[in-house]
């Protein structure tokens, strides 16, 4: 028998949750598609439908509520965010494996829905990027640098047949923060760079509005009340000040906070990967802690790591220390004098 | 000067659901032919029926004494003849059966002589032992009995009185302001007196203008404030209301009182001013009858009716009803049986139906969303706790603040996963009460094992005497056990052991790992004690979904 509480919130469901997530990735999604052409679409396709392969498989293996469980929407956010971190028109197979490791490895062999320690889409952009580099770094050029955008029909081609009319390369360039890396490791000058028609008038072209519009979404998720404002602003403002302090200590081959608050990952993690509640913090000191060194780690390793872009690792690690970080900063609680470490 | 309104964290906002029945008056319930008076009508000891089958009594005469210090007394509701006492289903979590005295009405309604209580002019303590005859306990929920908490205490500044009446659906308190603030107030002059109060702060919440509007011009002259406060589940908790008014919180393990803070329902000072000024026992309430029912509304109830014809009052039940919860929809609990009667705590009858209660979807995994501590009142990490109530690892569950949960069911209510929190609490809360009580056993019994090994070595050197009188050594019995201080040593222990299981035998009734409580807290230990068993089922249906 089922005790009080009587009565529940209406319209409230994981199912609900992750609908609300998904309309809040809507803005960003289509701003790509508009800058970079339909590729991020495709992608999108192919990864929530190995997302519901996977997931459905693991859920029979285990057993339990098949319907509720698949319907849950919780797999289809993680292909949306995963199909958000790697580059569009790169091969099927690759987001194959990239979502096997995240919703199979990541995800249901430790537990499943509401169990994984880590992120499960950044763990399968980890694996992506550490096994296949060269896939990683090809992404879809803004109009005005490629020869054209692909069409649908083409990046369909591109992504199942490995080729369309044209090769990918056609479509494809390096990305910002990769263009960034190279020339300055290449000795090339900051003015110079920004010169680069890569760059827009905060970051990346096109990716600048990319960032913005995941932006409107996490203000989106914040007004629903599906997140808290400590894990955004705490990353965001980890990120500025980070970042300006490089600036100032090595201002020749240091990109400012403006480039590195713009970048679609930075919005990308700061609204709705660090947020993740499960790989997350709890607390609310927990998240400001995690989410701020977080922020801190993704601009260190973007800036002297051997990889361009830092945000995916830099959750990964705090995802590491996210269950001692809430351990020790549990609220206090009504009538206690002080709160402090509890459990383990 | 206006008053400062504080505020609490958490809490939610449901469908207050109040105007189904706070449109109409209170309506006096008419005479029933036969009242079961439960004895276990209050939080501490159940009282000791007085009357015994085949005796008359009038409306107002003691049919159960106190037992015990945390007891109250329990009335005839009318007169008539006692026919029985007997086992019966009372509305309790539990939906176990408990002693009734059952009296058959005489139609007379003949009551005892009354007399004012001059307790202006009395001593506050003589005013209090006459009080604990009157049955008044709390009429909130929490049906603690009042003459314990109207003892004169030392340093009460302020007296709360609680007509927030937070829960959904419930508006008897609503109706009582409305009708009969005055004497609500008379009463709460008297609580003010006994206590020595120097302010009276009356908390409504702000979805009951009218009830504000009585309650302000009966508080005019007087020195008391009406504070409105937000509407927000849960305001009208004991502790949030308290944190609302004044910005304080009880520390842990210790009672308003001792933060100078007294709490009172307005139903219980109206109890309070019919007992002191008219002499009138606790016999009867108001009660909301509302949800499924053909004419919602609030009855004024006597205490031993049949809940079945409370129903019926409200003009029964409509086709679709699937039950009734006793209280509201966020603490209350499910009716097993509607021939129980109506008791000093039954403050709110509510008709359940699929549409007004849907039931609850089957609960997924916990995707920590924080849903629940963003609605906890009391900060605390629900999720973490009902991670550790369903691993059953009590201890981890225990320091994450378990036993800080009011229960109040707002993290249930909020959660994405429907996961039936609070039945995990309450399990684990049960379950570490029954942990205590196991340690206790089972020193007990290390006790006896040792007084048993001393019996067995006594025996043993007392054969060993004898036989060394056997043999014609001159050996005298008591010298060995003085010289020998292993032996002292044990008698001393045999002699501490004995003590304290005498201790433990005049301080039987409570269960002994619970002792070291007060009063409300054991209040409380009692209430859910009394769910365990139906814990035990939940836990099994929550861990299939
Ligand atoms: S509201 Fe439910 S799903 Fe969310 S964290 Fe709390 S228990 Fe888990
Ligand atoms: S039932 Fe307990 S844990 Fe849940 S919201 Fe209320 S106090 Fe917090």
């Amino acid at each position: 028998m089922i005790g009080s509480p009587f009565v529940q919130r209406e319209q409230n469901s994981v199912r609900r949750t992750m609908i609300e997530v998904m309309i809040a990735l809507i803005p960003g999604t289509l701003a790509h598609a508009w800058f970079f052409g339909p590729g991020i679409l495709v992608s999108l396709l192919v990864c929530g439908f190995f997302a519901l392969f996977f997931e459905g498989f693991a859920l029979l293996m285990r057993g339990g509520a098949f319907g509720t469980m698949i319907s849950d929407g919780s797999a289809l956010v993680t292909a949306w965010l995963f199909a958000l971190s790697v580059p569009p028109l790169a091969p099927w197979w690759l987001y194959a494996v990239g979502i096997l490791f995240a919703i199979l490895v990541a995800k249901h062999l430790y537990g499943g829905l509401g169990q994984n320690p880590f992120n499960p889409a950044m763990v399968g952009y980890a694996v992506l990027i550490v096994s296949f580099p060269n896939y990683m770094t090809q992404w879809p050029g803004p109009a005005h640098l490629v020869n054209h955008l692909p069409s649908l029909s083409e990046a369909f081609d591109l992504v199942f047949a490995g080729q369309g009319s044209v090769s990918v390369d056609a479509y494809t360039m390096a990305s910002p923060l990769d263009t960034v890396k190279t020339l300055l490791r290449a000795g090339v000058a900051k003015r110079d760079i920004l010169g680069n028609p890569v760059f827009g008038r905060l970051s990346g072209t096109g990716l600048e509005w990319v960032a913005l519009m995941y932006l409107v979404g996490g203000l989106y998720l914040m007004a629903r009340r599906l997140i808290t404002w400590h894990v955004p602003v705490a990353f965001l403002a980890a990120v500025i000040v980070t970042s300006a302090v490089l600036q100032k200590i090595d201002p020749g081959h240091n990109m400012g906070p403006v480039f590195h608050l713009f970048t679609a990952s930075a919005m990308l993690g700061a609204f709705f990967i660090a947020t993740d509640p499960v790989s997350g913090c709890g607390t609310p000191r927990g998240k400001l802690i995690f989410a701020g060194l977080a922020g801190f780690l993704a601009i260190v390793i973007r800036s002297y790591g051997g990889y361009p872009d830092g945000v995916a690792f830099a959750v990964l690690i705090m995802n590491v220390a996210a269950p001692f970080i809430d351990a020790y900063t549990q609220p206090r609680v009504y009538g206690h004098a002080k709160g402090g470490k509890v459990g383990r | 000067m206006t008053q400062p309104i504080f505020s609490f964290p958490g809490g939610l906002h449901p469908a207050d659901h109040k105007a189904e029945s706070n449109t109409a008056a209170i309506v006096p319930a008419p005479l029933s032919a036969r009242y079961r008076v439960p004895m276990r009508q209050h939080a501490g000891n159940p009282a000791k029926p007085l009357v015994l089958p085949g005796e008359h009594v009038l409306k107002g005469q003691a049919i159960g004494c106190l037992d015990g210090r945390i007891s109250a007394t329990v009335h005839a509701p009318t007169s008539g003849r006692v026919v029985g006492v007997e086992s019966y289903p009372i509305p309790h979590p539990s939906g176990l059966t408990d002693r009734c005295v059952v009296i058959e009405s005489d139609g007379r309604d003949e009551a005892v002589p009354a007399s004012r209580l001059d307790w202006r002019n009395l001593a506050p303590e003589a005013v209090c032992e006459e009080l604990e005859d009157m049955g008044l306990v709390g009429l909130g929920g929490a049906v603690f009995p009042s003459h314990i908490k109207l003892e004169p205490a030392a340093g009460i500044e302020t007296l709360i009185i609680n007509g927030a009446e937070c829960e959904p659906w419930i508006t008897c308190d609503d109706r009582l302001m409305r009708e009969r603030a005055g004497e609500i107030m008379a009463g709460v002059e008297i609580a003010r007196h006994l206590l020595g109060a120097r302010e009276v702060l009356v908390g409504i919440e702000d979805n009951k203008p009218e009830a504000i509007a009585a309650m302000r011009a009966a508080c005019a002259g007087t020195g008391a404030k009406v504070v409105v406060v937000p509407t927000k589940y849960p305001s009208g908790g004991a502790k949030q209301l308290i944190e609302l008014l004044t910005g304080l919180e009880i520390p842990a393990g210790k009672l308003s009182t001792d933060i100078g803070i007294q709490v009172f329902n307005v139903a219980t000072s109206y109890a309070l001013w019919r007992a002191a000024e008219l002499g009138e026992a606790l016999v009867s309430r108001v009660v909301t009858v509302t949800g499924h029912v053909a004419r919602p509304g609030n009855y004024e109830v006597r205490v031993g009716t049949p809940i079945e014809e409370l129903l019926q009052l409200a003009g029964g039940e409509l086709p679709g009803a699937t039950g009734q919860l006793v209280g509201g929809p966020l603490m209350g609990f499910d009716l097993e049986d509607t021939r129980a009667p109506v008791t000093k705590g039954v403050n709110c009858i509510i008709v359940t139906s699929d549409a007004l209660f849907p039931p609850r979807p089957r609960a997924m995994p916990c995707i920590r969303c924080g849903q629940c501590a963003l609605a906890c009142p009391v900060r605390l990490q629900p999720y973490e706790m009902y991670l550790y109530a369903k691993a059953k690892d009590l201890d981890k569950a225990k320091a994450y603040n378990l036993a800080d949960c009011i229960e109040c069911g707002c993290c249930s209510y909020v959660c994405p996963s429907h996961i039936p929190l609070v039945d995990y609490y309450r399990f684990a809360k049960s379950e570490l009460l029954a942990r205590g009580r196991e340690q206790r056993a089972a020193e007990t019994a290390r006790e006896r094992h040792e007084f048993r090994s001393f019996r067995l070595e006594r025996e043993k050197q007392e054969k060993a005497e004898r036989l060394g009188k056997k043999a014609g050594e001159r050996l005298e019995a008591g010298a060995v056990a003085a010289d020998d201080p292993e032996a002292a040593r044990k008698k001393a222990l045999l002699e501490a052991a004995i003590e304290r299981a005498k201790k433990a035998k005049e301080a039987a009734p409570p269960p002994a790992n619970t002792d070291h409580l007060s009063a409300a807290q054991q209040a409380e230990v009692d209430a859910i004690e009394a769910r365990r068993a139906q814990a035990g089922t939940e836990q099994t249906v929550a861990d299939k979904t």
